[in-house]
């Protein structure tokens, strides 16, 4: 698929979200803003996992720490945006400290380790209780308005945050960042040897895969009214980011849209069909798709799975 | 004049000295040969040099300015270029790619746009041109060979490293590559080339470089080099390097 298609592609995607609220329930609209939320969460993620090759498992980790940055900023009296902006600068400074040490490691080593952060930060945030709550969680203050307009609002805020890291996406992909990125992936060392400040450069990678985590945090946290350690640092939201990437195309500017949407949908669909089951069935959907689709959605030779069934239909004929 | 300079370099690992107290100095635009038996510290010794592995002690000069503690990514924007003896290509990228990146990062190219045409360049040199647009992965070994050194070219090194570019191509190939090195050599590129192949390191190398046990050896033209009893025992044991040069006294 051309670039110029797949931005294509993406612009219809926004517009059909944004216009929900015209034509669909308000179910469907709270759908298009988990839609919206997750597209970022998953095009960050795709920075350091799809371009770096880094399975992170840190995006709860980031999410969380951004709920509770902008939660007790908005406590303190600071205006709702300032602090979205603020809980973005903490997230984004805790990710760059953080992967200097923790990006040492590599492969299943970084993966533990990035799981590791988000159950230390929860810790953390639970046991401050003076600060953070603790258990009981904190309440924010509600927006004026009904819960159709506040989700209005939230789906424009979260659409935004969708189509700036989008934007950033298409800009490291073009650049020299996302070129060195792309060595790492596949041979760091060769990469290091060639010239790429291969430390510098997954951290940087990393930073941009939380500092938007830590918006969207911060957001949800303004959204929903109230925030506990348990909902803010959920281990499920490390696992879905990094599975709706991998189901859409790695490393790809669209994979990350595309894998959301369609994780999103079917995760509906079995809920709505399945009420017991739908975890275990969206479970070996995963699996089956991840072992079949390696590259992704769009990683997908549409022309060669039409060649072979071309082909079988051909050989069938030549039996008869 | 000088442009690398190895100062009484160690390097241990555990109670292993692979480097003891090593000293050299490459002049500019020089060729020349290091060879040793297997596990003489050869890899590790371009290791050191091109800041993969940082000496126990001791320190390297390059351009007269101390380069001990660089890392492998300074070492390649520095101009010290190296090859693998295992070639390190990146294997999903096209052949174009993939010393794009070299042009891009060690070259440093202003663009990827510059480092694409760069690299276009460096294929034409090295004779890659017909298969820019194919995978890494789908060369030949003798191609990964020659990806390896038009990467490394893509650098704008002043020193090149070229560890075991040889080993395991057969005799037309090599032919190849030796023309490609002294054309490489005559651009005004230093250079320091591994090998095993006697015949590689008699045809190219002014001066020959002998590593034993991680201790420089020998030194001097590739004819005094193979003449050497050290350099023979080092390679054959004492025995025969005895017997060696008895009948070399006889005649």
């Amino acid at each position: 698929m051309s670039r110029r298609t797949q931005y294509l592609l993406f612009a219809l995607w926004v517009i059909l979200l944004a216009s929900t609220p015209l034509w669909a329930s308000n179910y469907v609209v709270r759908l298009a803003v988990t839609i919206a939320m997750f597209t970022a969460l998953t095009l960050s993620w795709n920075f350091i996992g799809g371009f770096t090759g880094y399975p992170s498992f840190s995006t709860a980790a980031f999410f969380g720490l951004g709920c509770y940055a902008g939660a007790l900023s908005e406590r303190a009296g600071v205006p709702m945006l300032l602090a979205w902006g603020i809980a973005t600068l903490v997230v984004g400074a805790f990710a760059a400290a953080l992967g200097a040490i923790i990006l040492r490691l590599k492969g299943h080593y970084f993966a533990i380790g990035s799981i590791g952060v988000v159950e230390v930060v929860r810790l953390v945030i639970s046991s401050w209780g003076s600060l953070t709550g603790g258990g009981d969680g904190l309440n924010l203050p509600l927006l004026a308005g009904g819960p159709n307009v506040v989700a209005r609002i939230f789906l424009a805020v979260m659409l935004a945050i969708m189509i700036v890291t989008f934007l950033i996406t298409v800009v490291v992909d073009r650049s020299r960042l996302g070129f060195g990125l792309r060595c790492i992936q596949q041979n760091e060392d060769a990469a290091n040897m060639a010239g790429v400040n291969v430390t510098l450069y997954k951290v940087i990678a990393f930073t941009l895969s939380a500092l938007f985590c830590g918006t969207i945090g911060a957001a949800y946290a303004s959204w929903t009214g109230y925030i506990d350690p348990s909902d803010s640092f959920s281990i499920l939201m490390s696992i879905k980011v990094p599975v709706m990437c991998l189901l859409g195309g790695p490393g790809t500017i669209l994979g990350p849209v595309i894998g959301t949407a369609a994780f999103t949908l079917l995760e509906e669909v079995f809920w709505a069909n399945f009420l017991d089951y739908n975890r275990a069935i969206l479970g070996v959907v995963i699996v089956i798709l991840i072992f079949f689709l390696p590259g992704g959605l769009l990683g997908l030779s549409y022309r060669d799975a039409m060649a072979r069934i071309g082909g079988m239909f051909g050989r069938t004929k030549a039996a008869a | 004049m000088t442009i690398l300079v190895a100062e009484r370099v160690s390097r241990n690992f555990g109670g292993i000295r692979a480097i003891d107290d090593l000293s050299f100095a490459l002049k500019e635009g020089e060729i020349v040969a290091l060879i040793g038996p297997n596990g003489a510290g050869k890899t590790t010794l371009v290791n050191l040099l091109t800041g993969v592995l940082r000496p126990s002690s001791g320190h390297i000069r390059f351009e007269g300015q101390d380069v001990t503690a660089q890392r492998p990514f300074e070492a390649a924007r520095r101009g010290l270029a190296r090859t693998f003896q295992i070639v390190q290509p990146f294997p999903k990228m096209t052949v174009l790619e993939n010393v794009a990146a070299a042009a891009l990062f060690g070259g440093k190219q202003e663009s990827v746009a510059a480092a694409m045409a760069m690299a276009r360049e460096q294929l034409e040199f090295t004779g890659l041109t017909q298969f820019s647009e194919r995978s890494a992965a789908a060369l030949t070994l003798a191609g990964r060979k020659r990806l390896e050194l038009a990467k490394s070219m893509a650098m704008n090194p002043k020193v090149l490293m070229l560890d075991e570019v040889n080993a395991g191509l057969n005799g037309s190939e090599i032919d190849g590559a030796l023309r490609l090195i002294r054309q490489i050599a005559d651009r005004g590129v230093t250079i320091l080339v591994i090998e095993h192949l006697m015949k590689v390191v008699l045809s190219l190398a002014q001066r020959v470089l002998v590593l034993h046990h991680g201790q420089l050896i020998a030194e001097g033209s590739a004819n005094e080099i193979v003449r050497n009893p050290r350099v023979i025992e080092a390679y054959l044991g004492e025995k025969f390097a005895r017997r060696f040069t008895a009948e070399a006294a006889h005649g």
